[in-house]
């Protein structure tokens, strides 16, 4: 019988009912406090504080000045990062969207097999990959080393300690980055989509302008986001791969920290680049139009 | 007067898909000739090669032999951009990213036509769909008889000079597929273009088309009005697929004047056309019989007609008809509808003893016997 039940039940299942959602997000936003949020308060107000070089005891001063000196001092190093991340995503883009094509589309049952090659190489660590990179160009290496050898190039050729080495780094370091959301996006369309296209009369490139590429969209964005906020704050390849001119701010960042200890001016310098970086995302996502965005994800 | 060029023509048309070592033979030797402004459907059950065939014709497949033609043009290895036909596919396939007018505006947009004119013929067809008002929805906010309309209306503004479509209605609810049925014939009337309509539902079939090709395992069994197809199934197959037939096998004991003499059981004989068939006597021969066609009698009726005997061993009310399921003296079970008219009565009951009968018109041989 229904009415036989316990009274005192129908009250707490509904307590259970209101305190789940909280409950099952509890580990994510602990995760987040931890992890992101406490870190950001304690950085931006390292900002605001004075340090003691010598002796590394820093006192809040709010020197609001910090944000605007860093910039106009850095502000070079700063042009040249979005400057080496946007080619580098640019680069990714245009090799990984052609890939992630192939194999959505033409994979068949070996996608997965081709997704995993695509990932192989990243299974080496991040330092060691770049570093074989700086084998690989190097001025007697084996690619320069054989085209000069066999008078192809000058010998006064080099990548290495270049823009274009430290480009190349980071076009080849974070490729699964775009690769991966891209054939997400692209594998998700209806292949069936594509046929009506060609049956109502469009060109192959007529399809792809009109039906593949507004499709891909929200993968286009989400591969943009991935390689190029991170590329952005990268100094690895910069250090590995590149000269002493084109320093990325990424390289200054970690020098104010570990080199200079100046934790207040490394952490201003963060602010800045996260602000500029947060900036550049909404004008992106306004510009590609964000409602349309929305929809997809 | 020169006789009109069929809209669409298909000749000695094979295809064969290949996946890894197997060889998966889809199309078998088919010839077709749809003529203009014909409601045409291919019938045929699952993975019989129907959607294939609609592929061949709009193509997106090419035949591995045979030749494709569209109103007297050889069109085999023509991409189907730049041919004019329209197709309706099976998921409808709408274009998620754009809304309701765009998605039909599309073909007309690749075709260049001017901008007015694309609003007013994309809106006219919109209304004869009757989705007026919905032009800013996207795919995704619409029912699927209003996706399956859009579906429509994207491939008739372009006024096509054929429509193929793939099982159309197949993803929508009875009562929305009958309605849209009524529908797709109206419009079809209104437009007066070819339609290639694809199902494996035969009463759909029965209803809409001018002609139907049964199609089965790749090849057509049975190409004929609907009327024929159901009253004379040429195969065995055709009258299984099509309605309920039964089934009665027999020997010919005797041949004459275009009509047989087939003994069923001991001592029990039906007549049936030869259908200009070669028949000698003691051949093994199958015959159907539309259960509609079949009267009830307590007593051996008089007359010429066939007869046999039997027990009702299953009554099932239907509504306007009875089913009645007969286990004859012959050992075969023979089904029976009576329609519940005013004037019959209770005609019988699980466990009677009944007769069976039906004039020899309605006996229909479909052929020899199956060995076995
Ligand atoms: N692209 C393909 N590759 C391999 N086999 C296919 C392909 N398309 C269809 N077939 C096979 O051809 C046969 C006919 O399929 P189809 O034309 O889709 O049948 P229907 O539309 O009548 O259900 C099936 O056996 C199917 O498996
Ligand atoms: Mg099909």
């Amino acid at each position: 019988m229904p009415g036989a039940r316990p009274r005192r039940s129908v009250p707490r299942a509904r307590l259970g009912k209101v305190f789940a959602p909280y409950l099952l997000s509890l580990p994510a936003g602990l995760w987040l406090l931890i992890l992101f949020l406490i870190p950001l308060v304690v950085m931006l107000s390292l900002s605001l504080q004075s340090c003691n070089n010598a002796t590394g005891a820093c006192v809040m001063t709010w020197h609001w000045a910090e944000f605007g000196q860093q910039l106009s001092l850095y502000h070079s190093q700063l042009l040249t990062s979005f400057y080496f991340a946007g080619a580098a995503t640019v680069i990714d883009v245009v090799v990984s969207f052609p890939i992630a094509y192939w194999i959505a589309f033409y994979g068949g049952n070996k996608k997965n097999f081709f997704l995993l090659m695509l990932l192989v190489p990243f299974f080496v660590s991040f330092v060691i990959r770049t570093v074989v990179w700086s084998f690989i160009l190097s001025d007697q290496g084996v690619v320069l080393g054989t085209l000069k050898h066999a008078h192809l190039l000058p010998q006064s050729f080099h990548v290495l300690a270049t823009g274009y080495a430290v480009v190349a780094g980071l076009a080849y370091n974070y490729l699964p980055f775009t690769a991966l959301p891209l054939y997400v996006a692209i594998e998700r369309i209806d292949k069936r989509v594509l046929d009506a296209a060609y049956d109502l009369y469009a060109s192959k490139r007529q399809a792809f302008m009109n039906v593949i590429l507004p499709l891909t969209m929200p993968g286009l964005f989400a591969a943009f986001l991935l390689t190029f906020i991170p590329a952005l704050g990268d100094y690895v390849n910069q250090q590995v791969l590149g000269g002493t001119s084109d320093t990325m701010i990424g390289t200054v960042i970690q020098n104010a920290f570990l080199t200079n200890l100046d934790y207040a001016g490394g952490s201003a310098l963060s602010a800045v680049l996260m602000a500029v970086a947060l900036i550049g995302i909404f004008a992106y996502a306004r510009l590609l139009g964000s409602t349309a965005i929305e929809e997809y994800l | 007067m020169e006789a009109a060029l069929p809209a669409i023509e298909l000749t000695g048309v094979i295809k064969e898909f290949r996946t890894g070592h197997d060889v998966v033979t889809a199309v078998r030797e088919l010839d077709l000739t749809i003529a203009e402004g014909e409601f045409f459907s291919l019938l045929g059950p699952s993975g019989c090669g129907k959607t294939t065939t609609m592929r061949i014709i709009a193509g997106f497949e090419e035949p591995t032999a045979g030749t494709v033609s569209l109103h007297g043009r050889d069109v085999t290895g023509v991409p189907p951009n730049k041919r004019d036909v329209n197709m309706v596919f099976q998921s409808y396939a709408l274009f998620p990213h754009m809304n309701v007018f765009e998605n039909v505006a599309f073909g007309l947009r690749r075709r260049n036509v001017a901008k007015d004119e694309i609003s007013r013929r994309v809106n006219e067809m919109l209304t004869i769909v009757n989705l007026d008002g919905r032009s800013h929805r996207r795919p995704r906010e619409l029912s699927g008889g209003q996706q399956q309309r859009v579906a429509l209306a994207r491939a008739l503004v372009n006024k096509p000079r054929a429509l193929l479509l793939d099982e159309p209605l197949g993803a929508l609810d009875l009562k929305l597929r009958q309605a849209m049925q009524v529908e797709l014939k109206r419009i079809q009337r209104e437009v007066g273009i070819t339609f290639v309509y694809v199902t494996h539902d035969q009463g759909e079939a029965l209803t809409m088309s001018d002609r139907i090709a049964v199609m089965n395992e790749g090849a057509i069994e049975q190409l004929a009005s609907p009327r024929e197809i159901y009253e004379h199934p040429s195969s065995r197959f055709v009258a299984g697929f099509i309605g309920t037939s039964n089934l009665l096998a027999g020997k010919a004991s005797s041949v004459s004047g275009g009509d047989a003499v087939i003994e069923v059981g001991a001592g029990e004989r039906i007549v049936v056309g030869t259908r200009d068939l070669a028949i000698a006597p003691g051949t093994e021969l199958e015959l159907t019989v539309r259960p509609e066609k079949i009267e009830l009698s307590a007593e051996r009726p008089a007359g010429p007609g066939c007869a046999l005997r039997g027990t009702v061993t299953e009554v099932v009310y239907l509504g306007t008809s009875t089913s009645f399921t007969v286990t004859t003296t012959t050992g075969a079970d023979v089904v029976v509808f009576q329609q519940n008219s005013a004037l019959a009565g209770d005609l019988a009951s699980r466990g009677d003893q009944i007769w069976l009968s039906w004039q020899p018109a309605h006996s229909y041989l479909i052929g020899q016997s199956a060995p076995g």
